[in-house]
This record gives C-alpha cells, structure tokens and sequence, in this order.
C-alpha cells in the first residue's frame, strides 16, 4: 500500500494530476507554517511535502534558503516536523516529509520512520540521497510500509533511471531542470522529455514533476504530460511576502485549476 | 615502536597507493556520495576521466613538468633548529610546501584538476575557497590554460583575506562573495554545488581539499600525495632514517593527507593532524570536526562533523579561514577511527604563539593555517622530551612538519592579534615578546604611511 500512489490514482481517475504543495516547517514560525500547510490543503493540495529545515540546503535557491534559515535559527527540529506530519493527515491531505539526509540520519534512521508513520505520513522525499547510499532507509521504510521518493534529473542516464525508480515507491520525483529550486519564467523541455524516459523505466510508477512550476499556467502545462505537480517556491513566497494563510490558500485553488487543465484568467 | 620501521632496510620501489577508498568511494563507514542526482552523471564523468588520467603516460609527463617547471618542486626540507628549542629537545624538519609558486600546497591539486577539466572538455572551472590559497591557485591555473573562472568565497572571508581576493581578481578570475549562512568556507562551499548543478554542462568543479563527494577526496589525495613521496625521500636522505611524528594542519585536510600518505604504511611513524581549537574545544566556538565533532553526513560525504541534535551544521570558529570549517576530508574520519593517525585541538593563542616564534627564530612566515601544525610539533615535542622515550638511543626525537603556507596573507590579521600597525595601543596577543628591539633603522608602526602618500614621501 502506498498513500501517494493512491491519492496520486485518484486524481488520475479524476482526469487530472496531482498537486503537491512543499511548505518548510518554522517559517515564519512552528504554527504559522503548520496553520499555511492546511491553508494549502483547504485551497486544493492533494498532498504536501513537509520541509524539515536543514542549514546547508544544497538544492535550494535563495528564496527556500531565505525561509528555512530562520527556521534553523530557531532550533526547529523532527518533533516540530512530526506535528506538522499529523496536522496534515488531519486535513485530509497526504504528508510527505522532504528532507536532506543528515537530519535523518542524526535522528536516527529507524526511529525516524516508526515516528513518521506513527505520525500518519506517507513516506519521505531525499534530496540528496541516492539509492546507492540508501541501504539503512530502504530497510526501515520497507518495515514501516512508508513510501520512498528518489530524484531523477535531466542529466540521468538510462541506467540510473532504471536503478533509482526501481527503489521509489510512491512517485518519483523528475527534477524539471539543471539547477536548484525557484520560479522560472517557463517550463523547460527536459521535463517533458524527462517523464517521458522515466516512464519508459518504470511504466507503473507515478512521476511527479518539481523545481520551477510556480503559477497556473505552468501547472496545467506540466499536468499534460506528469502525474503530479510539485510547487514550493511560489508558496514560500506568498508568506515572505506577508501574504499569509490566506496567500497560500488563494495560489493553491488557481494551482488546482491548474493541474485540470484549466487557467484561471 | 620498533627500529626497523623507523630504518627501513630497503628503500620501496614505488610508493603504495591505499587500499582505500573502495570502488564507490567509501572509507570504512565514510564517504561515498551525498548529492542530488542531477551531479551524479557529473561525478560519474569525473571519476571515469580521472582514473584513465591517473594512469596515462602523457598525462604524467605533463603533470610532472609543470610541478618542476611551474610550480618548483620538489620542494626542500628546511631543519629549525632555533624553533626546535621551544619543541623539547626535538629535531623539527619543515617540508616547504610554502615555497610553491602561490604560495601554498593548493597549486599541486589544482594543476592535476585543471589537466583533468582541459580533458574533459570543459571551459569553465569553479571553485570554493576559504583563506583564498585554493581561490588562487585555481585563479592561476585558470590564467595557465586559458579557462574562464568563478571563485566563491565567504563574505566574511574576503575580509579577513583581503589580499587574496585581490590576487584572484588580478589573475582575471570572477570571486562572488557569499553572503548566505555564516559567510565562510562551508556557505562558500554550498554556492559553488549550486552553480554546479546549475552549469554542469560546461563547468568543472575544482574542490579545494579532501573532502566532497567521490571522486574528490581519492583524487585530491593523489594530486597532493606528492608532498609527502618527497618529504620520505628527502628525511631518509639526510637523516638516514624516517622521522617520529608527521605532523600538518587540518582545515578539510587535504595538505594533511598529501603529507601522511606516504608514511601510512610505515607503523612506526606517528601522524599527527592538528584541527583548529579556536577559542578551545571546550567554549564551543571551534572548528576541531574529528576532536569535537560526530560523525555525519555534509557536503556530500560522511564524515565527523560539528552538528547539533537536529543534524544542523554547526558554525566553526578560527583565528585561520583555512581551517574554519565544520567538515573533514573522510579519509581522516576512517584514519581516526583505525587509530592509524591522532587528531587534536590548537587554540588560536596556541597556533599564534607558533607564528610569532617561527616568524623570529627562523626567518619564516607560515601561514596562520600552518602555525596550528607548528604548535603540535612544539606540543608534541615537549612531550617526548618529557618522557625521555621519543628518539632512537641518544639521538633526539625527528619531527616533520608539512609547512603547508605562507603567511603574506595573514600580516593584516596578525598585525592585529600582536597589536602591531596601529597607532593606537593595542594590547598584543599571545606569543609576542614584548621585550624585543626594534631593528635599528626600522620604521615602526606608528610612523608607516599607507599606499599613495607612501610614493608622496619617496
Ligand atoms: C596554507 C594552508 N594550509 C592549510 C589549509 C587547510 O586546508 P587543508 O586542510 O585542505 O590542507 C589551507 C586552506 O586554505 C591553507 O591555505
């Protein structure tokens, strides 16, 4: 059984694709950022990927960088994630935790996935580990039934798609573009080209499409040709720039539109 | 310890390459690969490009001319005998890898880096720098083979180096001040990943020191691994036996490495790597990965780390921009971990306690980054001359300390700690003697005119 794959099926059966919201745990802070992750929930998110602050985030651009700093700051830890995980699941969207592994690993690998689904989460997201250094998380999520969503990109071979599909489960995350998160004025032509390979890989695998969709238009683009739409950088903003819950909501209904294929004027 | 491994009865054909890393770049329980996908093809290309490299004549040929040629190596053994009286009795040999044209060990790396970026077919490299010797040397090789070259470098850091960023900027390279995090080597370190994976297609990451996602610390090891092939020839020349203690810094680690590989399979010789102690390992405000530290996962390999309960990377703290890093090359975790080489905390009062002695007794300035391995040498010293046990029947304890640079770019930054070049009383740090003379002749700080009314005066 897998959360994601199965809300994921659901919106296909609606004839539609999934949209998953990324939002980072303690921006501005701890409740602020769980009341905007059940905004985004409420305005239409099929799932939300819950972001634990870490303080060198590798694939993530200034404005994702901006956000979890202070969240660092503040000593925002698992505990705090683990909460937002259960608020989530409260709302009725699916919790997907997206982590860089040291927090992971410094929690403790094992504790971390019987604490994630005692919490009600689907499974995690990690950036920067590759199935080959994944032997202890593959285990432990096995154990726990939790999905495991890995990263293709742009620049993977045939083989590596094969390999790093074969140890996700739930989605595969297909990274749009060289490069780290942030808006983008378009939506590159890898992506399409790239859920194209990943799916000859692994025909049964959802593949989600994430790094740079940020407005409606760009949602219904990637919806015509990816099983889910993955936004953070357009939600982040909505709260740096002071737009609060009420933001957040607003973009997740236009992104809704979004992925049915409909732009909203 | 035994006297046979300290004599060795035959001089080795070539020297052993370790037996680690394994294929996938793992060292014991550290290394391997923590990156996004998007930099595996990358790394895969790399490490690919490089193992033929390694191993291709022409390529040694060329490498091995431009170590001679261009940067002069090898590079001599210089004996301290005036600083060795403050090491207990020790004999103190200094590799004179501060003699590099640059100024530092980093040139040996990054000319073995730039041949590998020409044959892969790139025309642009980046890189990461803290002190900005790496920044430098890749700045110069850049110039040599005709790259186009973006240095990252911690805002903070281009202050405390500010005469490095000018010798970058001068050997046409692009240097972008970090301004994310706490503005130093690791932030530093970040930005460059980011342009990496942004630019890949025509970009060459040229690491800076031993740490980093596979290939870099196994390549990196090898490029300066030279340091030390030397240095086992040069001491058992002269001396006719191999030394007690190798001693270096250890920032990421990689003049470290460079100067231990050759030693490794001699048990007898002690390796000794100096981590920077800061304010002391104690206060917390340090930058000591292995002695304070627990291992982790950062910048893309696991290694010891500085890192709090929630796995955030601590901010370290050093009087050096070198050594102020939360990280460690993993070999040195593994090499920790088998006991085969000992790592310890040097306070910044300690390391400039050295610099100021060097600088007095021997004519040479180090580099803030090399003083933390001259304080070791003068700790370590004194030890054995407490126990009476470190040298061979009558013969005094060797000690050989990798001199990994030179310290033109500190003078700012010591003049500070001694209170010297300012009008105003400052009182001086640790290690000045205050009794000392001024030089007959000698113009005194409070009578130095700066720049433009310096050519005024003329
Ligand atoms: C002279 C010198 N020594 C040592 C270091 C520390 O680096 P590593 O530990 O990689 O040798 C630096 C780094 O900038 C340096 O400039």
């Amino acid at each position: 059984m897998s959360l994601l794959a199965d809300r994921i099926a659901t919106a296909r059966g609606e004839g539609r694709a999934a949209l998953i919201a990324y939002l980072p745990v303690g921006y501005p802070d701890v409740d602020t950022s769980i009341d905007a992750m059940v905004a985004a929930v409420g305005g239409g998110a099929d799932a939300v990927e819950i972001g634990v602050p870490y303080s060198d985030p590798g694939i993530d651009g200034p404005v994702i960088q901006q956000a979890v700093d202070v969240a660092v700051r503040a000593g925002v830890g698992m505990r705090d994630v683990l909460r937002a995980v259960e608020a989530v699941a409260a709302a009725g969207a699916v919790p997907v935790v997206m982590s860089y592994w040291n927090p992971i690993e410094r929690y403790g690998v094992e504790r971390f996935a019987a604490d994630l689904a005692a919490a009600g989460g689907a499974g995690a997201i990690t950036p920067d580990l590759i199935p080959d250094e994944a032997a202890p998380w593959l285990s432990a999520s096995d154990e726990h039934d939790l999905d495991r969503v890995f990263l293709v990109a742009p620049s993977s071979t045939d083989a590596r798609l094969a390999s790093t599909t074969a140890a996700s489960r739930g989605f595969v995350y297909a990274a749009s573009t060289m490069g780290v998160t942030g808006t983008r004025a378009t939506v590159s032509d890898a992506a399409a080209k790239l859920v194209a390979r990943t799916r000859a890989a692994a025909p049964d695998l959802a593949v989600c499409v994430g790094l740079g969709v940020s407005d409606a238009a760009q949602a219904a683009e990637v919806a015509g040709f990816a099983d889910g739409v993955i936004v953070g950088t357009a939600y982040v903003r909505q709260l740096l720039d002071g737009h609060g819950r009420a933001g957040v909501r607003a973009l997740s209904a236009q992104l809704a539109e979004g992925v049915r294929g409909s732009v909203p004027a | 310890m035994t006297t046979s491994a300290v004599r060795p009865t035959g001089e080795r054909v070539a020297p052993p390459r370790p037996a680690w890393p394994d294929a996938t770049g793992h060292f014991g329980v550290f290394g391997g690969r923590f990156v996004p996908e998007a930099l595996i093809a990358a790394l895969d290309e790399l490490t690919e490009a490089y193992e033929a490299m390694r191993v291709d004549p022409a390529f040694l040929a060329e490498f091995a001319a431009l170590q001679r040629d261009y940067t002069g190596r090898p590079s001599p053994i210089t004996e301290v005998p005036r600083f060795a009286e403050h090491a207990g009795g020790a004999r103190v040999l200094l590799k004179r890898e501060d003699l590099n044209h640059t100024g530092s060990h980093k040139i040996n790396n990054v000319l073995g880096q730039a041949l590998l970026t020409k044959r892969i077919g790139k025309s642009r490299v980046i890189a990461e720098t803290g002190a900005g010797q790496h920044g430098v040397a890749t700045a110069t090789a850049a110039a040599l083979m005709g790259l186009s070259c973006t240095i990252y470098m911690g805002e903070e850091d281009t202050r405390r180096q500010a005469l490095n960023v000018a010798r970058m900027r001068l050997l046409g390279a692009e240097v972008i001040p970090v301004t994310t995090g706490s503005r130093t080597l690791k932030d530093a370190i970040n930005e460059a990943f980011r342009d990496w994976v942004t630019n890949v297609e025509a970009t060459n990451y040229v690491f800076g020191t031993v740490a980093g996602p596979h290939p870099f610390p196994a390549m990196v090891r090898d490029f300066q691994r030279v340091i030390g092939d030397e240095a086992r020839a040069q001491v058992l020349e002269r001396l006719g036996r191999l030394p007690d203690a190798v001693l270096a810094c250890v920032g990421g680690g990689s003049n470290a490495i460079g100067i231990f590989t050759a030693f490794v399979p001699d048990d007898g010789v002690r390796l000794v790597g100096l981590e920077a102690g800061g304010d002391g390992v104690g206060t917390g405000r340090h930058a000591a990965s292995i002695t304070g530290g627990t291992p982790g996962v950062l910048h893309g390999a696991r290694s010891y780390l500085l890192q709090d309960d929630n796995g955030q990377t601590v901010e370290s703290h050093s009087i050096s921009a070198g050594l102020d890093y939360p990280g460690v090359g993993p070999e040195h975790s593994y090499l920790h971990d088998i006991g085969r080489a000992e790592y310890r905390p040097v306070t910044d009062s300690e390391a400039m306690e050295a610099f100021a002695l060097l600088c007095r007794t021997e004519g040479i300035i180090p580099a803030i980054e090399t003083a933390h391995a001259l304080a070791g040498a003068m700790m370590v010293g004194r030890e054995l001359g407490a126990r009476g046990d470190g040298g061979r029947g009558e013969d005094p304890p060797v000690l050989l300390v990798n001199l990994s640079g030179r310290g033109d770019k500190d003078v700012e930054t010591a003049s500070r700690w001694f209170g010297l070049g300012d009008r105003e009383h400052v009182d001086p740090g640790a290690g000045l003697d205050e009794d000392q003379r001024p030089t007959e002749g000698a113009v005194t700080s409070g009578d130095a005119v700066p720049g433009q009314a310096a050519g005024e005066q003329a």
